[in-house]
């Protein structure tokens, strides 16, 4: 019984002149994805992308499964392949659909014929192959505007086509097609919800990570691998820069006013991003920022951190109330592994009142108490490299 | 003498690779998997890449399985645990007349407790009809629980009908598989079967005793039977048996690479062994053509279980008579079959495993031969 996969791009069919380099990207993308179930061989047709598998024995579940969390296909079905003769078409048809249509009440059948060469007309295969169907479910009954099942058969070139159902994609834009980000990932709930988001818009990402041993523990940095691995299923293959944060904390500690710890802490975090993103080709900088969730984080304090970076920063969770984020987390399944309770350096040294309307001029002055490139230096230095897949 | 275990459906003796990572665990890898230090990670570790072992020998996801005991206690922790969390939603469990003890038991509490349960009779070769099991379905179940391979004659039940039937009937009953005999034996996938539960063990895929686990779908709410920490998500909590568990993750681990060898080889040996049973007039097979290859449950009429069983001990083979549980107890599977007493009095279980050869199948023979001679019978 062979049956393919049938890709239905979205956003991309709009990109004119790009479409066909998109589409490549997309197929790119898939055929890795799938790379460990077997071999697919993948064909494009106007905005439908054909992904046939080259064993008969091929686990097409979890194929759709993956399918679904590739960015760029707005909507996917499997499809049965029959060979381009009414009576094959049937028995595929009554074989593969069988099961929906003895329970469901109503149906509707729909043909199209791109090969023109076929000898019945698509109105008479909906006839015919309607009539097949009521034979043999005769409690079934044909509904044109709203049916259980609807019965989609195409006749190309190369075979014909019975449709499954329907089934979203995961949206988006193909991964790649828009550059590369650097996301400040913490480990919290936030910053996966958005490193997820600009995946979503086409982001290859790279992870930056500040780790603050004896403060912070080995299973803190591991609770990081674990969440960039989930995010991986939709993000692909990414690597992760985990920085030695310790010496800098201690520094501001020492030397800072307390209630401006957080807010310098966030800006060496910035200028270390803002470097290794250079460094690794990344246009954009990503933090799982929302105005108002704490202290750190107020407009006012959001301008201090901005300014020490000139690539922009995408903060695509900064108008989302905690329940919204939360709800993305648990789609993308990062949630449970988020609310671990293994301490990030975020909150390793938090002032007992920290200033939620830093002014810039006060904030630069402290700073100058620290020798703020050596450390920077020192930091990056040390950093240590994990690939994460999935 | 030549030892000849022919007795895996009781237990199997554990693979090498498995009792080193035991050992391993127990000398020097013996942190608490609960310490925040680096010797309780290390442990954690180990406990996280066995749970992954088993996941993927059942198709699900890491966070669906529960370490436990073993098999009694997952098969407990599923029936009690989910009719404790939803006694508000229905009063009905179905279950089928040839559970493990372990099952029958906990569906016997439940219905101490004031639940109704309906207990599928097999028919005469021991299968059971999936359509039964739908029909006994109705609004107020909340559970099903039946098994994949019947331990004591191998038949093999149509769980994937039967979940779909189920569904059918009532979209919010759970089913619960009882995979123990199944696990390494068959390909078994929590997804493409659709189950909400399924219980597996360690001791019976060359793994040690002492060590099972539940599967449990994501979002499926089970009460705990014991109550304490917070390890396994405080389904069951108390501090991990992390030996027996890594040992459990790396006997899953070559399980999957066996499978199909074993499967293979098994098949050979069983058939080997019924030619030669079939020209033999005195014995009786009891399972089924289509029953699973691992498991052969005959019969000798007129010759008592146990003394066959000790007929046959003496010459370094290991049988069982009546299921192990029950101590040589008269089998409530084969009586719910409704096989006559004398076959039910006298059935023996031959059950092969990885490590058993064609000299086993020869050696069994020619022992059980001489026992029809030269012992006393009815």
């Amino acid at each position: 019984m062979k049956e393919i996969i049938l890709i239905k791009t979205g956003e991309i069919a709009l990109k004119g002149l790009n479409k066909s380099s998109f589409e490549d990207v997309l197929v790119k993308n898939t055929k890795w994805r799938l790379h460990s179930l077997g071999q697919f061989k993948f064909r494009k047709a106007q905005s439908t992308i054909y992904c046939e598998p080259q064993s008969d024995d091929m686990d097409l579940d979890e194929a759709c499964r993956r399918v679904s969390h590739v960015f760029g296909i707005a909507a996917f079905s499997r499809a049965r392949v029959a060979a381009k003769d009414f009576e094959d078409i049937c028995e595929n048809t009554l074989d593969f659909l069988g099961e929906e249509l003895e329970y469901a009440a109503t149906f509707k059948v729909e043909a199209k014929r791109a090969d023109k060469s076929f000898p019945m007309k698509s109105p008479e295969i909906c006839r015919e192959l309607g009539g097949r169907i009521l034979e043999r479910y005769p409690h079934l009954k044909v509904d044109v505007e709203h049916p259980d099942v609807l019965v989609m058969v195409e006749i190309r070139e190369a075979a014909a086509y019975i449709h499954g159902k329907q089934l979203p994609g995961a949206g988006g834009i193909p991964i790649g097609t828009s550059g590369k980000a650097a996301i400040l990932i913490s480990g919290g709930i936030d910053s996966p919800v958005a490193g997820y988001m600009m995946a979503k818009r086409g982001l290859e990402l790279c992870g930056v990570h500040f780790a603050s041993p004896p403060y912070t523990s080995e299973r803190a940095k591991q609770k990081v691998i674990a969440l960039m691995e989930k995010m991986a299923e939709y993000c692909g293959r990414m690597k992760l820069f985990v920085v030695p944060f310790t010496e800098i904390q201690e520094q501001i500690r020492d030397k800072c006013p307390e209630e401006l710890f957080t807010i310098i802490m966030r800006r060496f975090m910035m200028r270390i991003a803002d470097q290794v993103a250079r460094k690794q080709d990344c246009g954009a900088l990503i933090t799982g920022e929302s105005v108002g969730q704490v202290a750190s984080q107020t407009v006012k304090a959001i301008a201090c951190t901005d300014i020490v970076t000139d690539l922009p920063v995408f903060r695509p969770v900064i108008g989302m109330d905690k329940r919204e984020i939360i709800a993305i987390a648990n789609e993308i399944d990062t949630f449970e592994t988020s609310i671990l309770p293994y301490e990030d350096c975020c909150t390793v040294f938090t002032p007992k009142h920290p200033r939620t309307r830093p002014r810039l001029d006060l904030v630069e002055a402290a700073e100058q108490a620290l020798d703020a490139d050596r450390l920077i230096a020192q930091a990056i230095a040390g950093i240590e490299l994990v690939e994460i897949k999935r | 003498m030549r030892e000849i275990y022919l007795d895996n459906s009781a237990t199997t003796q554990v693979a090498e690779p498995a009792a080193k990572a035991v050992y391993e665990m127990l000398v020097s890898c013996y942190g608490n998997p609960s310490s925040l230090h680096r010797k309780g990670l290390e442990a954690e570790n180990r406990i996280t890449a066995a749970r992954k072992s088993l996941a993927k020998l059942l198709d699900c996801d890491p966070a669906e399985i529960t370490f436990t005991s073993g098999g009694t206690e997952a098969n407990n922790l599923a029936l009690l645990g989910v009719a404790e969390a939803r006694a508000r939603k229905g009063k009905r469990i179905v279950t089928t007349a040839m559970e493990h003890s372990s099952v029958e038991a906990a569906a016997d509490r439940l219905e101490q407790l004031g639940w109704e349960v309906i207990r599928v009779k097999p028919d005469v070769m021991g299968h059971i009809d999936a359509n039964e099991v739908m029909a006994a379905v109705d609004r107020s179940t909340v559970l099903v629980s039946c098994m994949c391979v019947n331990n004591e004659v191998g038949t093999i039940l149509p769980i994937g009908q039967i979940v779909k039937g189920v569904r059918r009937k009532n979209p919010e009953t759970l089913v619960h598989c009882d995979c123990v005999q199944a696990l390494g034996k068959l390909p078994l996938s929590m997804r493409r079967l659709d189950l909400d539960l399924a219980t597996v063990s360690a001791h019976k895929i060359y793994g040690p005793k002492g060590s099972g686990a539940l599967y449990v779908r994501r979002g499926i709410r089970v009460l705990p039977r014991q109550l304490g920490g917070e390890q396994e998500k405080k389904l069951r909590p108390g501090t991990e048996a992390a030996a027996l568990i890594v040992g459990f993750g790396v006997a899953a681990a070559l399980a999957g690479e066996h499978l199909a060898e074993d499967a293979r080889r098994i098949a050979d040996l069983n058939q080997e062994m019924r030619c030669r049973l079939l020209s033999m007039p005195q014995v009786v097979i009891n399972s089924p053509a289509d029953a699973l290859p691992a498991v052969l449950n005959i019969s000798v009429p007129g010759y008592r279980s146990e003394t066959m069983m000790h007929f046959l001990e003496e010459r370094g083979i290991s049988v069982s008579s009546g299921s192990a549980c029950s101590k040589g107890a008269k089998s409530h599977v084969l009586s719910a079959m409704g096989l006559d007493p004398t076959l039910v009095d006298s059935a023996l279980r031959v059950s092969f495993g990885r490590y058993n050869t064609k000299a086993d199948v020869e050696d069994f023979v020619l022992a059980l031969q001489q026992g029809i001679c030269t012992l006393a019978h009815r």
